[in-house]
Order: structure tokens, then C-alpha cells, then sequence
């Protein structure tokens, strides 16, 4: 497989492995992060350490990525200047089309970077967790091109609402296999995803999809996505002459986020927002929003914040979109709040919605209801903006996926709401 | 720190008199709140009964990842049924009435929320001997403070070390540990029945090689002969799906917590023979 592209495409890579310093060598960025796993995973959770840490420094390893996200997901993303939607807004709104990637999401780009890595670390079989079905769908895309045994694990709930997307897997070659354990969603999905590996890690990559999760894997999904916002930050320069004046993106895990902030940690003259998902509002028990509406502890492998009940036990989260229907986060955006770097705020199921529909019909691009969560965030931000700085503000947002998985969900939404 | 180093020291002196008596010390684990908060503390007293060394009880957590269907279905039944980290505190001064240790088996998180000194007092003043922490490695345990809050009320710090640690790890593990160290018999989730011996006794050859501390072995031990085969090599072992499915499997209560008398005093049995 050769393109044109990657040549090119090879410097944007470089430069998304140069990540910096943290976290420390245990995991942690400042007080979150970590290993909280099985004495039994951390040979593996080493080996992986090691292996990615070669990787991330090893200019074949650069070359092979950059081949896959140039000719096969079809990257860079473009930059949209949303200019009907913004109209009336007072910004200038950017759109980074992660929804033009292969499979409509954000999440190829990870999937594609850790199936390189099983594959020279000699695993054959790769496990993952899925909400909606996006990572999934993504993982399997990528073990069918590497050859690489997949099976999914997903809550017997998701696999109810999703059936499209199960449908996608299986004719990719994948196993599904529903849980029917816990609370039957996105949560147990990886519950159960980490008992296979605790079991199987011998031949087995767990392929997690999000940069939550214990050391190595926010760093590592975090990388892997950091080509979001290398491209944007040179993209928006073309365009505008400078950097963007903020950045917003949804939250779930925070994978499309940390991956579109990362490069703009140290431009201090650029806000950054992370929007969680609000649900019904934070103040009801229906939302998925960990930092504005959580507590610290530990989860998966990390200590971050989580919903949880007064002795630990972790709360169902709800929102109206499924990849955001996760009740923690990863540990860098938990030290991020804690810094103040990043400034998260919930967006509700209706504010989402609206934005959904307005994005669809003013610019003619059907968002994921992940992504809708920014789109109404930078709405929001908007006139704020543009009054604090006395001038039309850049505001770049990541669009992570297209809408297309949502037709189900949204039609029944508007619906609900009589109006078709 | 004073006087405080007591519960690890009974729980020492019960293992080694085990080995003195030329057996393995038998390890009974149970949810707490499983299958009532009652019912849990009668099968903890008939494990007693029929020959349970040290008890451990479990407190049920919403996402136990190295628990396989059996100890998840009671937990969560445990969870539902009302069970708290109260409800494990007043299990623990229950059980701690028959003599025997008592330890906790908990998943991080909720010691954490409690407050992890708070945890520690209120393990020690309910009589409870130590914690059993499958997700806490000592790197973490000793920034999380566990370590510390526990050797002030001198509670037992029982890690685990499982055949895929490296000789470091199982040193630096069997050195962070107290009371005696948890060895994973086989790579997986409790509740499969598939110990395997040979991998355990390998395992409990390297953490005896690095330190003079008891090792007990666990995960996949259900039938007396496993117990037996891998007792012959450990200075205990530890049994817990197997007493649980019991519980699950039977028609009420109260013949539920016969069943596990008579297969502590099965096991039991089973470790004096093969002594
Ligand atoms: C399109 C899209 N955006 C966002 C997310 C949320 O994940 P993360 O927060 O890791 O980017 C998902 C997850 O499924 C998704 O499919």
C-alpha cells in the first residue's frame, strides 16, 4: 500500500508522538491516573508500556501509522468554516470533520495505532468494549485489514439500541458477544472486556477506546489522537493566521478531546472546553457528567472522577447519546479541571439535540449526538466569547463522528417532540 | 502504634500453627449482605463450624473485574438487597465472636470513598484482622495511604501475586505484604474450578524464595482435591465461589448454610489428609 500523502502526512505524525512529559512513569498526571489493576495484568500492562514507548520513538512505527491514517482513514480531516451556523453567533465557528475519517469517527485513529502495536507485539487476538458501537466498529474495521482475530464486548442493552452497528461487525468478520451482567452497558462491556484479558493476556491486546483506563492507555489512546489537533492547529493558521481563540470538544472518555487539546496545552492564549454530557441536567441522577457532576475515586484502572454513591459504588450514567453514557472520565481531564486548564461544563440532552438539528439543516452535516455535545457547547460560548474579547472570536470544535449510527434515536427524539 | 500489632499477629500465629500441624490453613471468602446480612454471617459461623481457618468476607462492589458470574450474582444481589460498607463493619464484629480471623476482601474504591483511615479504624475496632486488595498494587497502596493507616491499627496487607509476576514484582509484592501473601493459582477470574497445582506450588516456591511469610493460594480452587493437591505446597488455601455457588444453588437459607458447613468440613478434611 502506497499514497502520495503519507510522505507528507509522516511529519504530522512525528510531531503527534512528540506528547511531552507526562504523565509521571507510574501513570499519574498529578493526583489521578495509575494503576489500579490485578497484580495479574501488570507483566502485560508492562509489556504494552514498553512496546509503545519503543513505538512512539521509532521512526518505522511513525511510517507505518501515518500510512494507515493517509491512505486508508483519510487524513487529515478537513477544516470547515462553519459560516452559516455561525452566523448570529458572533464567532467564527471551525469545524475539524473527524466525521470523514473511515468508519465516521474519531476512534479509527486509535484503533488503527494500538492494532499496529498488537500486531508487533505478536497478539492475534484482539478484545474491546463498545457503548454505541463507533469503537467497535472501528476495531474490527481494523483487525479485518491486519488480520487480527476481534471480539467485541457490548452491553445486551447497547446491543438492542445498536443493531446496526452489530450488524457492521459481524459482517467485518467480528465476534459480539452481549453482557448480560451489571447494569448491561458500556461499563460492563469493559468489565467483562478485562476479565477476558486477565484470563487470556498471553495472546490477547485489549484494545480499550477511549484515554481512560489504567497507565499506559490514557497516554497512548491520547497520542494516537493527537493527530486531531496537530492538524488543526496548522490547519486553523491557513485559515485564520493564528491559533484559534478556543477549542471545544465533547467528553465521554475524552478521547477526541485530549487528542484535539493536547497541542494546545501551552498556548496560553487559547481557551480550551470540554462539554460533558448533562443528561436531564446535573442536578437530576440522569447524566453522565463526571467532573462537573462527580467525585474523585477510582474506576477502571484510574483514579479520576466517577459517579458513585456515598460508599463507592458506581452510579448508572444516562445520556442521550451512547458514547458519552460513561460514569467516568480519563485521568488527564481530571488533572486538567484540577489545573484549571480546561474548563468543562455539562450540555443536556436537549441542548445537544437542538444543536444536532441545527447543524444538520444549516450546514448540511448530520452530527453524531457525541458530537452535537460541542457543537452546543461552542453555541453557547459564542457571544460570551466575543463580548469578553471585544471581537468575532475563532472558535475550533471537533465534530468526533457523523450522525448516521443516530437516525434511530434522533427520529424518535424530534418525534416525541412533534415536530418532523 | 503500640499495642495495635495484635490482629496481624493472631492471623500469623493461626497460619503457622496450620503448617505446625503439618496442613495448610483453610480460607473461606463470602459477600457479605449475601444472602442476607444475617444469612452471610450464619454461613460464615457454620464455615467455622466445619473447619474454616480464617474467614474472609467480601464487600460487594458494583464492577468486581476478577470476579467471574457466580461471586458477581451474589454481590450484586448482596448490593441490591441494601448491603453497605456498614453492613460489612457489623459482619466483620459478627464473625470475629468465633474466635477466628477475620479479613476483608474489597476492590479499591469503595475503601477510598469511605475515607481510607476511617476505613482502617472501623475494620480494626469491628475486630476485623486486615484487607485482601485485588486491585491495590503496593505502589498504589502506599500512596493511597493504605499502607500507613493500616500498619497503625495493625491490620494485615494481604496482596496478591499471580504465575505471571516477575521475580521483582513477586519480591517487591511479598515485601509490601503482611499477614501472608495472596497467591493467584491460575491467570483468570475466581469461580472457573481450574487451579492449576503445579503453577500455584511454582509460585509459592518464589515468593518463599524471596521472604519467610505464609502464602495462601486462591482463584479456581472448588473441589476438596484441588484444595488437598495444593495444599500440600501452601500455607493455605482459599476457597470462595465454591461456597458461594452453594448458597445460590440452594432452596433456602438455611439449607444453603448446611451445605457450607458440610463442604468446610469436606475441605477441611481434605487438608488434614494430604498433610
Ligand atoms: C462520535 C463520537 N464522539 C465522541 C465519543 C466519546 O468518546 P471520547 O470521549 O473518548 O472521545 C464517541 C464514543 O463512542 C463517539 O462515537
Amino acid at each position: 500500500m502506497t499514497t502520495t500523502l503519507s510522505s507528507g502526512y509522516l511529519e504530522v505524525v512525528t510531531e503527534a508522538f512528540a506528547s511531552g512529559p507526562a504523565p509521571d512513569r507510574a501513570g499519574h498526571f498529578g493526583r489521578f491516573g495509575g494503576r489500579f489493576m490485578p497484580e495479574a495484568l501488570m507483566s502485560t500492562l508492562a509489556e504494552l508500556t514498553a512496546a509503545y514507548d519503543h513505538a512512539r520513538q521509532d521512526a518505522l512505527f511513525h511510517a507505518e501509522f501515518a500510512e494507515l491514517l493517509a491512505g486508508y482513514a483519510g487524513r487529515p480531516s478537513l477544516l470547515t468554516d462553519a459560516t452559516r451556523l455561525s452566523a448570529g453567533t458572533g464567532a467564527r465557528l471551525l469545524l475539524k470533520r473527524e466525521d470523514l475519517n473511515h468508519t465516521g469517527s474519531h476512534k479509527i485513529n486509535n484503533v488503527l495505532g494500538q492494532a499496529l502495536l498488537a500486531r508487533r507485539m505478536g497478539k492475534r487476538r484482539i478484545i474491546a468494549e463498545t457503548g454505541a458501537g463507533q469503537h467497535g466498529v472501528a476495531t474490527a474495521t481494523a483487525c479485518a485489514l491486519l488480520g487480527l482475530e476481534c471480539v467485541v464486548y457490548m452491553g445486551a442493552e447497547d446491543t438492542r439500541r445498536q443493531a446496526l452497528n452489530v450488524a457492521r461487525m459481524s459482517v467485518l468478520g467480528a465476534t459480539v458477544v452481549p453482557v448480560e451482567v451489571g447494569s448491561r452497558t458500556l461499563k460492563d462491556a469493559i468489565n467483562e472486556a478485562l476479565r477476558d484479558w486477565v484470563t487470556n493476556a498471553d495472546t490477547t491486546h485489549y484494545l480499550l477506546g477511549t484515554a481512560a483506563g489504567s497507565h499506559p492507555f490514557p497516554a497512548m489512546v491520547r497520542d494516537f489522537h493527537r493527530v486531531i489537533g496537530v492538524e488543526a492547529r496548522r490547519q486553523v493558521g491557513d485559515l485564520c493566521g493564528g491559533l484559534p481563540d478556543a477549542v471545544v470538544a465533547c467528553v465521554g472518555g475524552g478521547s477526541n478531546a485530549i487528542g484535539v487539546f493536547h497541542p494546545f496545552l501551552d498556548d496560553t492564549g487559547v481557551r480550551l472546553y470540554g462539554m460533558e454530557a448533562g443528561g436531564a441536567g446535573v442536578h437530576t441522577d440522569r447524566h453522565a457528567a463526571s467532573i462537573t457532576g462527580g467525585s474523585v475515586g477510582v474506576l477502571h484502572g484510574a483514579r479520576t472522577f466517577l459517579l458513585q454513591d456515598e460508599f463507592g459504588q458506581t452510579q448508572e450514567s444516562h445520556s442521550i447519546s451512547a458514547g458519552l453514557d460513561y460514569p467516568a472520565v480519563g485521568p488527564e481531564h481530571a488533572h486538567l479541571h484540577d489545573l484549571g486548564r480546561v474548563a468543562y461544563q455539562p450540555v443536556t440532552d436537549d441542548e445537544a439535540m437542538a444543536a444536532f438539528r441545527l447543524l444538520s439543516r444549516s450546514e448540511g452535516i448530520i452530527p453524531a449526538i457525541e458530537s452535537a455535545h460541542a457543537v452546543a457547547g461552542a453555541l453557547r460560548l459564542a457571544p460570551v466569547l466575543a463580548a469578553e474579547l471585544g471581537r468575532e472570536p475563532v472558535v475550533l470544535v471537533c465534530l468526533s463522528g457523523r450522525g448516521d449510527k443516530d437516525m434511530a434515536t434522533a427520529s424518535e427524539y424530534f418525534g416525541l417532540e412533534g415536530d418532523r | 502504634m503500640s499495642v495495635t500489632l495484635s490482629a496481624v499477629d493472631s492471623l500469623d500465629s493461626v497460619l503457622r500453627a496450620a503448617r505446625a500441624d503439618g496442613r495448610a490453613a483453610l480460607v473461606g471468602y463470602l459477600p457479605a449482605g449475601f444472602p442476607s446480612a444475617e444469612g452471610a454471617v450464619a454461613a460464615a459461623r457454620a464455615m467455622v463450624e466445619g473447619g474454616v481457618d480464617v474467614i474472609e468476607l467480601g464487600l460487594p462492589y458494583s464492577d468486581p473485574v476478577m470476579d467471574g458470574p457466580v461471586i458477581q450474582r451474589a454481590a450484586a444481589a448482596a448490593l441490591a438487597g441494601g448491603a453497605t460498607t456498614e453492613t460489612l463493619f457489623d459482619s466483620v464484629a459478627a464473625v470475629a465472636e468465633t474466635g477466628v480471623p477475620v479479613l476483608c476482601m474489597t476492590y479499591w474504591n469503595p475503601v477510598e470513598r469511605y475515607g481510607v483511615r476511617r476505613f482502617a479504624e472501623r475494620l480494626a475496632a469491628a475486630g476485623g484482622h486486615g484487607l485482601v486488595t485485588p486491585d491495590l498494587i503496593p505502589e498504589e497502596a502506599a500512596g493511597a495511604g493504605w499502607t500507613e493507616a493500616a500498619t497503625e491499627h495493625g491490620l494485615a496487607r494481604v496482596h496478591l501475586v499471580a504465575p505471571s509476576s516477575s521475580d521483582s514484582r513477586v519480591a517487591l509484592t511479598a515485601a509490601a505484604s503482611s499477614g501472608f501473601v495472596y497467591a493467584a493459582s491460575m491467570m483468570g477470574v475466581t469461580g472457573t474450578g481450574q487451579a492449576a497445582g503445579g503453577a500455584a506450588a511454582d509460585l509459592v516456591a518464589r515468593v518463599r524464595a524471596t521472604r519467610d511469610i505464609p502464602v495462601c493460594v486462591g482463584i479456581g480452587v472448588s473441589t476438596r482435591d484441588q484444595a488437598a493437591a495444593i495444599g500440600r505446597h501452601a500455607d493455605g488455601v482459599i476457597v470462595g465461589a465454591a461456597f458461594v455457588r452453594r448458597l445460590l444453588e440452594a432452596e433456602t437459607e438455611a439449607a444453603g448454610v448446611d451445605a457450607v458447613r458440610e463442604f468446610a468440613a469436606d475441605l477441611a478434611a481434605g487438608l488434614r489428609s494430604s498433610g
